[in-house]
């Protein structure tokens, strides 16, 4: 079969399916709330999540290419990982899934933050 | 119209499309026909949006498994890379399940019936869905393939992803687990090269174990490595081809398939 529109998947690399779920995101508010331009995208990245802040920067401008968002400028702030210790049920940074405890050295821990990918505000017009 | 999410396969730009022109031309307005200085006000200000980006796909994520608890589907999200045997432990399984509830399965591929016509030799109706580019299903496209697909009530779907250990763990496709393939061939390490996967997984299945002796791969630090992204991950080892502690993995399906599909039917 083939997809349906509207089908995240009609994009390889899933950064840029993302980016085309910012845009889609971007025009739903535009009706909502009334602007018709945005000046610039704020993402809020965690360390641990599956994307790639740079493979978003390569995409941004052709995804948002003919939109509101033409031209806008992206800025990506990223989130620290955050883990608890199953062990030593301390926190500590984590800057990949499989860091071990830094208190106790355990290598079994929870994500607490960090895996987070959201849009977090706009400058709009 | 879908029944999951009534988008309407043929008709679905209406509620999909992205509102563009709208948004043209009320950006071209206000710049051809007022003939003065641009003093009018185009103050910019904040919205706040706080909105995930998997938001999308994880509203149709919900419908799905709202629409295979209503009608008692058991679903799993096999994911695995390219060639650890995901087909083959799918043909196996049919095999030995088939005759004690109803089977569906949706194969996604770039390209190519094989699979899928791999799936419906053993006598189970499959979809092939072809990705093209893309490198992974969503939830939106699986919604369609289960209707497509007539996926009956009560039964098992196996949804067969793309062979991709990276883009496929960010999403949801609404089944109740995501069983990660990994096989001897591939290396050990690879739950630490690719932790997203392992991290999204329940159950890890370290697939052609038969071959062990051939290569150069350690069980118990695949699963460290594994435990290690994911604490609560579950490991079968096994073979699909040979049937070495194939039982395990029947045993595993079973026991969740039970509540989830034969509630009121007594089938296992």
């Amino acid at each position: 079969m083939h997809l349906p529109e509207g089908c995240m998947a009609r994009t390889a690399m899933h950064e840029l399916s993302l980016l085309e779920n910012v845009r889609e995101i971007l025009e739903n508010h535009a009706l909502k709330q009334n602007f018709s331009k945005v000046t610039k995208v704020t993402l809020e990245i965690g360390k641990l999540s599956c994307v790639e802040p740079d493979a978003l920067r390569f995409g941004f401008d052709v995804v948002m290419k003919d939109s509101l968002a033409e031209n806008a400028e992206l800025i990506i702030s990223e989130l620290n990982g955050l883990g608890l210790c199953q062990q030593c049920q301390l926190q500590f940074e984590m800057d990949s899934l499989h860091d071990p405890c830094m208190h106790c050295g355990s290598p079994f821990a929870t994500v607490i933050q960090g895996a987070e990918m959201k849009i977090k505000d706009l400058i709009v017009i | 119209m879908c029944g999951i999410c009534g988008c309407g396969q043929t008709n679905n730009t209406t509620k999909l499309k992205p509102v563009l022109g709208q948004n043209q031309h009320l950006l071209k307005h206000d710049h051809s026909h007022h003939g003065h200085a641009h003093d009018h006000h185009e103050t910019e200000r904040l919205v706040k949006v706080e909105q995930d980006l998997l938001s999308k796909n994880n509203a149709y994520a919900a419908q799905n498994r709202a629409y295979f608890q209503q009608h008692h589907i058991f679903t799993l999200n096999l994911v695995s890379s390219p060639g650890a045997g995901k087909t083959t432990l799918l043909v196996e399984t049919i095999k030995v399940l088939k005759d004690r509830f109803p089977i569906a399965v949706i194969e996604g591929d770039q390209q190519t019936e094989h699979d899928a016509d791999r799936i419906r030799a053993t006598g189970v109706p499959a979809l092939q869905i072809n990705t093209g580019r893309a490198c992974h299903l969503d939830a939106h496209g699986i919604g369609h393939a289960v209707m497509d697909l007539g996926v009956k009530d009560h039964s098992l779907l196996a949804i067969e992803n793309v062979g991709n250990l990276v883009c496929p763990s960010s999403f949801d496709l609404g089944e109740a687990h995501k069983v990660v393939v990994l096989s001897v061939t591939e290396g050990d390490d690879k739950p630490i090269k690719y932790p997203d996967m392992f991290h999204a997984a329940d159950l890890m299945l370290i697939n052609k174990i038969d071959l062990l002796p051939y290569v150069d791969f350690d069980v118990e630090r695949c699963i460290h490595y594994a435990r290690q992204v994911n604490p609560d991950i579950q490991i079968i080892k096994l073979s699909s081809t040979k049937g070495d502690n194939f039982s395990a993995w029947i045993d595993w399906l079973a026991e969740r398939v039970k509540p989830d599909i034969c509630k009121s039917l007594n089938m296992i």
